[in-house]
Parts: C-alpha cells; sequence; structure tokens
C-alpha cells in the first residue's frame, strides 16, 4: 500500500514536472503550477524565496552572433514573455526616412528607401531618445547617413571584357557607402566608435554605367512592435530540454539500434558489466542534441524499455542578435522592459484599490 | 490639309534680332540623354532633336533633381 502511494506521488510529479512525448502525440502540455490547482491552500511554490532558490540561468555557447543558454526554474508564461519582449520591444535604431535626390538606378525608390531601412545600424540605442510625432530631429534622436554614388565605365577593361568587375567602377552598391554625417555634438560623442552600418558588404543595389544615386537618410530610435527592421535579434527561439528516460537496459546489437534512433551524439554505445561480463549497452549522454524525433516509439523491440519527455520549466533560448547589440544585452534590455511592466501594472492596480477605498468611504459617509 | 502643319511651326514674321532677349535664354539648360548611345545632350528651345554623337533623334529627359522623401518601411 506504502508503495502504491509513492508511486502515485511520484506519477503526480511527473505529470507536474514533464511534458509527456508519447507515440501518438504531446501530452501533459499544460503547467499546473499556479495557485489552487490542485488544492485550496495558498501553494508555497509561489514564495519569492523558493523562486529564487529554483531559477538557473546556464550559458551555453557564445559566439559573435548567436547566443544559446538556459533558462530554468520559471514558468513557460515568463519565458514566452521574454522571448516577445526580445523581439518585439527591445529598442535599436534604423533609418526611417529616406530623401532621395537622385535615383537612376533600375530600383525604385520606394524600394530603395525600404531596403535602406533594413541594414542594421551599429550603435548604442541608449544614447539616442524616441523621436515622437510632431518632434523636430535633434542631434539626440536622429542619425543622419548619405549616399553619394555613380557607376562608371573602367577605362583600363581590356576590349573584350566581359566581367562586370572589370568592365565598370562602382557597379555594386553596397551598405560601405552609407557615410555617416555627424550632427551637433555627434561627432564628439562617438569619437572612439563612429556610425556605420553593422555590415560593409549589404548589396544595396546594382549599377551601369551613366546611373546615379543621391540621398540622405534620416535613423531614428523605434521597436519591433512598430516595424521589424527595428528588431534587435535575427530570431529569438526556445525549446524545452528533451529528456531520454531508459527504463530498462538495451544491449548487444538493439543498443547500436537505439542510437541510431536519436541524433548523432545523444546515445553512446558503452561496455557494462552486466551479470559478469561486459556487453555493449547504450547510455544516454546528451538529450540536449536530440531532435525528439520521435522515431524510438516507432520500433516494437522498445516498447515499455523508454520514455521520451521534455522538462516543463528547463528552457533552452537561442538568441541570435542582428549584429547591433550582444546577444547577452538583449536578454537583460528585455528582463529591464519586463519589470517596467510590472511596475507599471503594480502602480495602476494600487491606484485602482486606493480609488475603490476612497469610494467606499465617501458612501459610508453618505450612509451618516 | 493645312500646309502648315505638316511642315511644322511657321517661320517668325518680322525680322529676328539675336539682340532681343528671349524666355529661352536665360532658361535652365536641358540635359537629354540619346536613346541610342546614351550620352548627354544640351538641346536649346527650338535647335533640333539630333544627338551630337550618333545623329539618333531619340531623347530621355533626365530625372528632376528634386527632392523627394520616403518611408522606409
Amino acid at each position: 500500500m506504502s508503495h502504491n502511494r509513492s508511486n502515485n506521488a511520484e506519477r503526480l510529479e511527473q505529470l507536474r514536472t514533464r511534458v509527456k512525448i508519447d507515440r501518438d502525440g504531446v501530452n501533459s502540455i499544460s503547467s499546473s503550477d499556479f495557485p489552487f490547482h490542485s488544492s485550496n491552500v495558498y501553494p508555497e511554490f509561489d514564495s519569492i524565496e523558493i523562486f529564487r532558490k529554483k531559477l538557473k540561468i546556464k550559458v551555453i555557447k557564445k559566439s559573435q552572433f548567436e547566443m544559446e543558454f538556459d533558462l530554468i526554474g520559471v514558468d513557460a508564461a515568463i519565458a514566452n514573455a521574454l522571448r516577445r519582449v526580445m523581439i518585439a520591444e527591445v529598442p535599436t535604431m534604423a533609418i526611417e526616412k529616406v530623401y532621395i535626390y537622385d535615383n537612376t538606378s533600375i530600383i525604385q525608390d520606394e524600394v530603395l528607401a525600404h531596403r535602406l531601412g533594413l541594414i542594421p545600424i551599429k550603435v548604442d540605442p541608449d544614447l539616442f531618445y524616441f523621436k515622437h510625432e510632431n518632434e523636430r530631429p535633434t542631434d539626440m534622436n536622429t542619425i543622419v547617413f548619405k549616399i553619394n554614388h555613380e557607376c562608371r565605365y573602367n577605362p583600363r577593361a581590356r576590349e573584350d571584357e566581359s566581367d562586370p568587375k572589370q568592365l565598370y567602377i562602382g557597379h555594386n552598391l553596397l551598405s560601405s557607402s552609407l557615410i555617416w554625417d555627424p550632427k551637433g555634438e555627434q561627432a564628439e560623442r562617438f569619437t572612439d566608435n563612429p556610425i556605420k552600418p553593422v555590415h560593409d558588404d549589404i548589396l544595396i543595389a546594382q549599377m551601369r554605367p551613366g546611373q546615379r544615386m543621391e540621398l540622405e537618410a534620416h535613423c531614428e530610435k523605434g521597436i519591433g512592435k512598430e516595424h521589424a527592421k527595428w528588431s534587435p535579434v535575427a530570431t529569438a527561439t526556445y525549446r524545452l530540454m528533451p529528456e531520454i528516460i531508459v527504463k530498462e537496459e538495451i544491449t548487444g546489437d538493439l543498443a547500436d539500434k537505439f542510437a541510431a534512433c536519436f541524433s548523432k551524439g545523444v546515445i553512446d554505445v558503452v561496455e557494462k558489466e552486466i551479470n559478469d561480463e561486459m556487453v555493449k549497452t547504450a547510455k544516454v549522454v546528451n538529450p540536449r542534441l536530440d531532435t525528439v524525433s520521435r522515431e524510438v516509439l516507432r520500433h516494437k523491440e522498445f516498447d515499455n524499455k523508454v520514455e521520451l519527455t521534455r522538462i516543463r520549466d528547463h528552457f533552452i533560448y537561442t538568441v541570435e542578435s542582428t549584429g547591433i547589440l550582444e546577444s547577452e544585452r538583449i536578454f537583460i534590455d528585455a528582463i529591464h522592459i519586463m519589470q517596467t511592466k510590472c511596475s507599471r501594472l503594480l502602480l495602476a492596480l494600487e491606484n485602482k484599490l486606493k480609488e475603490l477605498e476612497d469610494e467606499r468611504n465617501m458612501m459610508s459617509l453618505d450612509d451618516v | 490639309m493645312n500646309n502648315q502643319t505638316s511642315q511644322g511651326p511657321p517661320p517668325p514674321s518680322g525680322p529676328l534680332s539675336s539682340a532681343t532677349p528671349r524666355a529661352s535664354d536665360n532658361a535652365p539648360k536641358m540635359q537629354y540623354n540619346c536613346a541610342d548611345c546614351g550620352t548627354e545632350n544640351e538641346i536649346k528651345p527650338k535647335e533640333p532633336l539630333r544627338c551630337k554623337e550618333c545623329g539618333h533623334r531619340i531623347m530621355y529627359k533626365q530625372r528632376t533633381k528634386r527632392m523627394v522623401q520616403f518611408e522606409a518601411r
């Protein structure tokens, strides 16, 4: 009887903390970690101390533009909110207004303006203000770039030349042709790192001799919610940590077959002593690499020997920056934005409560 | 058929003095591109439409340098 009870508790714990991956679908998806789900007592997991102890952040990989990190011990609602804030609400600077004086290239003015907007501009957005509607441009809310470009014949090209690279000069208009025009105090403020596009080799337009382009482009601060060009991430995603539970030793040739059911590096086949005999045995070494293809569940021989789950509160984030901000800075900015939103909501609630209280007091006064 | 339409505008009546200032003299010089060879031609009013390089008679007017504003969206 006691064995049965502990078994039940175990199963409940499994339901609470794991997403089940079954042969025919994914089950036990929704979180039950909210007050009064399974009892009418306010649960202790909600206390801030327990949350602090549970919360973990580990950086797994970091390269120039991409970062992978684990966020452990939060609800999906918070993990998803952070992901969405990173995509849509962390501000950057991007070209917003384009003043075209001349454009005789085959790319139309409006298409050209759109293309310019999408070029990431390497500058810290914290050093600028948002430019509100009807506000005049200043050196604190606008960055000015200029393009003055003309394509010519290369006089030194051979007569029978057919390669455009040899035939023409300036036939590829690249992002490096965007020349920053410092306004006001910008030249002094940015002496150490002059403002320029993140990449110098973004192709804006291809041109032919005689075609000209002259324009002025104004960058403004904005967020991805307004237009995707302001989003600081190429994308930010998360997935839940896969877990492979081997309930029964898988040995011999079956071990090789078992390993082949998963992505490379997930399962190792090791020699293990079972009943005084060395046998090939499958061992889970790195479930993070698994794509959770469920291939293993298609084979009869592994029935009831393996269980696939995902850990409900273990989020593996992948944040790929566009190069304007460091990936970790994007995540930290997102947390600050969340904090501001929360305190604003708290303030609004407090004000509403006070209002209701005042109303009640007034009513009781009327009664007298 | 009316003779005048087939032969173009009528010749100016009276003596054509080069000293009389005309509005087109101080009008901005217009640049045209030859449709055949692409060279820039400066053509004044009343001048024959002909490329100075190749003699082609079709010309394109150049784009104005007037500024146009766009939203980068």
